[in-house]
């Protein structure tokens, strides 16, 4: 056998079936980029570019739109897509850099990791948001929270 | 003899392949200039991108903690430096997402794959476009008082 493998040779022989999960994870890239593109630049021009941009960010900013299922499944869809979409990217970084097995396994199972419990901690913030929080300083929340 | 049972095992062919050789070397997708150039731009920023994605969710999840936790926090944002930072986060996420439609048509049309170099220099156009649009906004934003 040659140094220098012929290019395209497989590296651990050919597939006898099953799903192609490298061939979904590509799809995958390209279908939640194209999302990631409207949700993102939305996200942007909301909280950087439109009225005071991040100076208007505070807690009752961000409870004024979480207060709106349009903007919870906006996030929650942001957080599910970009997370997994960047996990993805990462692990193909990973792959192709990281030369010394052990250091490999290391950092693939710190993106696993970092994904999973990110995922579900920012699914958890959005979905029990609450933005009147009782006991809170009424100056530091939205507006509406004085009527109730 | 040999030439005539050649020929008849030779196909003809149905449609010569129309793309010319460049003049002068101009790299292939991944190596050399604008393809590879793109590829090197893409993985940077994505890197930029996922590490900000880390931090930010986790800011963000300050709300479930308390409205002072959150404020203390998101003010940092809205320092100058920070300001400026903002401006880099957006002109990475611009490259890459511009960047990443060009691979979309690479991907899936002919066109794309011909005409890539050119894509690139579309995509450089449009991130300068959205760049000129976006900076004087945040910098009114950031100094403006």
């Amino acid at each position: 056998m040659s140094l220098i493998e012929a290019p395209r040779t497989p590296t651990r022989g050919h597939r006898t079936g099953g799903i192609n999960w490298e061939k979904w994870g590509w799809i995958y890239m390209r279908a939640s980029g194209v999302v990631l593109i409207v949700l993102i630049f939305g996200h942007l021009f909301v909280n950087l570019v439109a009225g005071e941009g991040v100076k208007a960010i505070d807690f009752a900013f961000v409870g004024g739109k979480l207060a709106d299922p349009f903007w919870i499944v906006w996030d929650g869809l942001m957080l599910w897509l970009a997370l997994i979409h960047g996990g993805n990217g990462m692990r193909t970084l990973v792959n192709d850099y990281a030369t010394n097995p052990k250091v490999r396994k290391v950092l693939l199972i710190g993106i696993a990791a970092s994904t999973v419990i990110l995922i579900i901690l920012g699914t958890l913030v959005i979905t029990t948001f609450d933005p009147c929080p009782a006991g809170a300083d009424p100056a530091l929340l939205p507006s509406f929270c004085e009527a109730s | 003899m040999p030439e005539k049972s050649a020929s008849n095992l030779v196909a003809e062919p149905q449609s010569p392949p129309k793309i010319r050789s460049p003049k002068r070397p101009a790299g292939t997708l991944y190596r050399g200039k604008e393809g590879m150039w793109s590829w090197v731009l893409h993985r940077i920023t994505g890197v930029a991108i996922y590490f900000f994605l880390l931090v930010h969710i986790l800011d963000t999840a300050l709300v479930r903690v308390s409205p002072e936790a959150y404020n203390a926090v998101i003010d940092t944002y809205k320092t100058p430096l920070m300001g400026l930072g903002e401006i880099a986060l957006v002109a990475a996420i611009a490259f890459h997402a511009f960047n990443g439609l060009r691979i979309i048509l690479i991907d899936f049309w002919a066109f794309g794959a011909k005409h890539q170099r050119t894509m690139f220099w579309v995509v450089i156009g449009l991130w300068v476009v959205l760049l000129a649009a976006f900076i004087p906004r945040q910098l009114m934003h950031i100094f403006g008082g």
